[in-house]
């Protein structure tokens, strides 16, 4: 968020410089004792507001709903192929599409099938995945994926047909889900940053050949909206709307185990974070390792960078998590875990 | 055909009716254009979102934003934001304005007094509309004491000083015809900075607030008016060819000066109210000063003239009292197009005082329009005298 400001005027400073006493002036301000900042909403009580924005958004109007991509994972359609192998097959079409991103203020996205962000896609090490793209938008797009892939299905330009998906035009791509972890895609066309910014990502999870441990899993993506087109954000979030984790927040069960895929895409700023109340979390960066490599309740990624997180909570109530950047949490990133009994 | 004949048919068709051939075509046009289904004529692009923040008040623990919407289409503002954080108590919300509608948002916040305040309006397509506080301070509200305080500051820089400065009367009428004309120019150079100094400061407001009122150009307005204004009452004043010449050209000078100091006071009661302006003694004698130079423009054409007292005083407070309702207007109700006009008003009525003086100053009798280097040197001693006492104020 970047706004011009200017100082004090002519007579202002005039003022200032002649260094005297004001003759009479009016008595300052007598701002109410405000709660701590990282208080959490407990420590808030019954007061009338929080941080949060005015108002709320309708995920009906949207298409979509945060709460319902925290936990759709999309498994694909599922064949075997001559060897034996699974085969995963999705088709992915990107679209414009209005949304409402803080309560409010709507947003002209480039979608991932209608959504901010794109379906999260789910496989095993080793699966076949086959993603047929349809570039339903009117502009080049592309999909990009990190993993372990050919160059063809790179998704960039000069990839070949797969890096340069004109509107109408449909490419699929294919490879071998590999390495087991927490990946992403997103567009690849130029010009890069307004791609991704617009809308166009989403999180891929390959999962180790046994599996992890049964838990509640959610995904979150990090992501922000620059509404006015100054390379800075107006609007930060987790899967897009702004605190919609902290008007309704993620109900868990206390002592239940909580695994939370996290994907930084943040455009225009350097870094983003997570910070967990009341908690400590293992971190398992890029879920490339089942060994957590970290226990710790703040973690900061680059663009581009995940890490799967797990974490049990041990006692009931509402605990807050956001980015451990202030101007990020107040301009939407910020939610609530509900933990109950 | 020719013309008589066309002439002759119309004949029978009443003036009136002529009249309104046009406006009816006129008006059947713009319903063709505006009219449902119209001729296509949609605006082209996106819709243009430009709101104005006419006033920001300060309470204790209260932001509260004057806004209208100064662009051609309807803007809904969605949020507000204050130093990169929504403000979740902030409301109405979502604020829709139409054009030229004007509204209120009021949020809870503990502001800082002293603190510089970066305000946003983040409207319903993502805009953001900056108000900045550039330093925060309590907005006087309209009570006996806040209006008690500017009145004094509006005596001590408007009336006294004026009042001190019309006491070089009993000098002037010693004075040799030589040093009256003199300071007759003097008065003109006087008269002709504030007007330029005026017409900066209005054309400077006129862009900080909302623009669809006329922006700068309301300074000219204002000029164009007081100027028109004032040779009406100076050829009435002339026709009734009651009391003597001076006393109407005092009057004059004493209306023109006193509309001045109403854009002065004005600025004053602004910069005090949003808490830009200490009133420390350099400012006060600065203005004083300033100001005193004006009460001998006033006295100067009346000083080979008989007087009493009272016209005087009355003349002083034409003069000088204006300087108190412009603190008032602009600690309590400021807006830039007001204040924009307020100020070309005073900038007119000094033009039209200085083309009423300037005939005095040219050469002698008939023959050469030129001034005199009496005339010359005064108007330039005026113009520099009053670049000096600027600086004190400044």
């Amino acid at each position: 968020m970047r706004m011009g400001i200017t100082r004090a005027t002519l007579l202002g400073s005039a003022a200032a410089a002649a260094g005297l006493a004001a003759a009479g002036r009016i008595a300052g301000p007598a701002p109410a004792a405000s709660p701590p900042p990282d208080a959490g909403p407990a420590a808030h009580g019954g007061a009338a507001h929080h941080a949060a924005a005015a108002g709320s958004v309708d995920p009906a109007a949207n298409g979509f709903d945060p709460h319902a991509i925290l936990e759709d994972f999309d498994g694909g359609v599922v064949s075997r192929d001559a060897a034996g192998r699974t085969v995963r097959e999705w088709t992915i079409v990107a679209q414009n599409r209005e949304i409402e991103v803080a309560p409010g203020v709507r947003y002209a996205a480039w979608t991932y099938n209608g959504r901010v962000p794109g379906p999260t896609l789910r496989a095993t090490a080793g699966d076949r995945m086959r993603i047929r793209f349809v570039n339903g938008g009117d502009h080049v797009h592309t999909m990009h994926f990190h993993g372990i892939h050919p160059a063809a299905m790179d998704g960039i330009p000069g990839s070949g047909p797969g890096g340069l998906v004109h509107p109408g035009e449909a490419f699929t791509y294919e490879f071998t889900a590999e390495p087991f972890g927490l990946h992403l895609y997103h567009c690849h066309s130029f010009p890069l940053a307004i791609h991704i910014a617009k809308g166009l990502y989403g999180a891929v999870v390959i999962d180790p050949p046994g599996g992890r441990p049964a838990a509640r899993e959610l995904v979150m993506v990090q992501n922000a909206f620059d509404t006015n087109f100054d390379a800075a954000n107006e609007v930060y979030a987790v899967n897009t709307v702004a605190f919609a984790y902290f008007e309704r927040p993620i109900r868990v069960r206390r002592g239940e185990l909580v695994r939370i895929y996290l994907v930084n895409v943040l455009e225009y700023d350097p870094v983003n974070s997570f910070h967990l109340h009341g908690n400590f979390f293992h971190h398992f960066p890029t879920g490339t390792s089942l060994t957590p490599a970290e226990y710790t309740d703040t973690i900061s990624q680059v663009q581009g960078q995940r890490g799967i997180l797990e974490v049990r909570f041990p006692h009931t109530g509402r605990f807050m998590f956001h980015a451990h950047k202030s101007e990020f949490a107040e301009l939407g990133w910020v939610g609530l875990f509900e933990v109950t009994g | 055909m020719t013309a008589p004949a066309r002439r002759e048919r119309l004949s029978g068709v009443p003036t009136w009716l002529l009249a309104l051939v046009p406006l009816l075509l006129a008006a059947a046009l713009a319903a063709v254009l505006l009219g449902p289904g119209g001729a296509g004529l949609d605006r082209n692009g996106i819709p243009v979102e430009d709101v104005a923040v006419e006033r920001t008040v300060l309470r204790p623990g209260v932001i509260e934003l004057h806004v209208r919407n100064d662009g051609p289409d309807a803007v809904t503002v969605a949020q507000v934001i204050v130093n990169d954080a929504y403000l979740p108590g902030a409301g109405p919300l979502p604020l829709r304005l139409g054009r030229l509608e004007a509204g209120r948002l009021t949020a809870p916040y503990d502001w800082i007094e002293g603190e510089a305040y970066e305000i946003g309006l983040l409207t319903s397509t993502g805009g953001v509309i900056a108000a900045p506080v550039e330093v925060a301070a309590r907005t006087p509200s309209a009570d006996a004491s806040f209006l008690g305080l500017m009145g004094l500051v509006g005596i001590y820089v408007g009336v006294i000083p004026v009042s001190i400065g019309m006491l070089w009367l009993p000098f002037a009428r010693r004075a040799r015809a030589g040093v009256i004309t003199f300071i007759l120019a003097l008065t003109v150079g006087l008269l002709a900075f504030l007007a330029a100094d005026a017409a900066v400061e209005g054309i400077e407001i006129a862009g900080t607030g909302s623009q669809a009122f006329g922006g700068p150009a309301l300074v000219i307005v204002g000029a164009v008016t007081a100027f028109i204004a004032l040779s009406g009452v100076d050829a009435w004043l002339r026709g009734r060819r009651r009391g003597a010449e001076g006393y109407r050209l005092s009057a004059l000078i004493a209306t023109g000066i006193g509309l001045h100091n109403l854009g002065e006071g004005l600025a004053i009661g602004s910069a005090y109210a949003a808490g830009e302006l200490a009133l420390g003694a350099f400012l006060v004698i600065g203005f004083a000063l300033h100001n005193t130079t004006e009460g001998l423009a006033i006295i100067a054409p009346v000083a080979r003239e008989p007087v009493r007292w009272w016209p005087l005083v009355g003349l002083g407070l034409l003069a000088g009292a204006p300087a108190v309702l412009g603190t008032w207007i602009g600690g309590v109700a400021f807006t830039a197009p007001l204040a924009a006009f307020l100020l070309g008003f005073g900038v007119g009525a000094i033009a039209q005082v200085c083309v009423q003086l300037l005939p005095g100053l040219r050469t002698g009798s008939g023959g050469s329009r030129g001034l005199s280097p009496l005339g010359a040197g005064g108007i330039l001693a005026g113009l520099a005298l009053m670049y000096a006492t600027g600086l004190i104020a400044a």
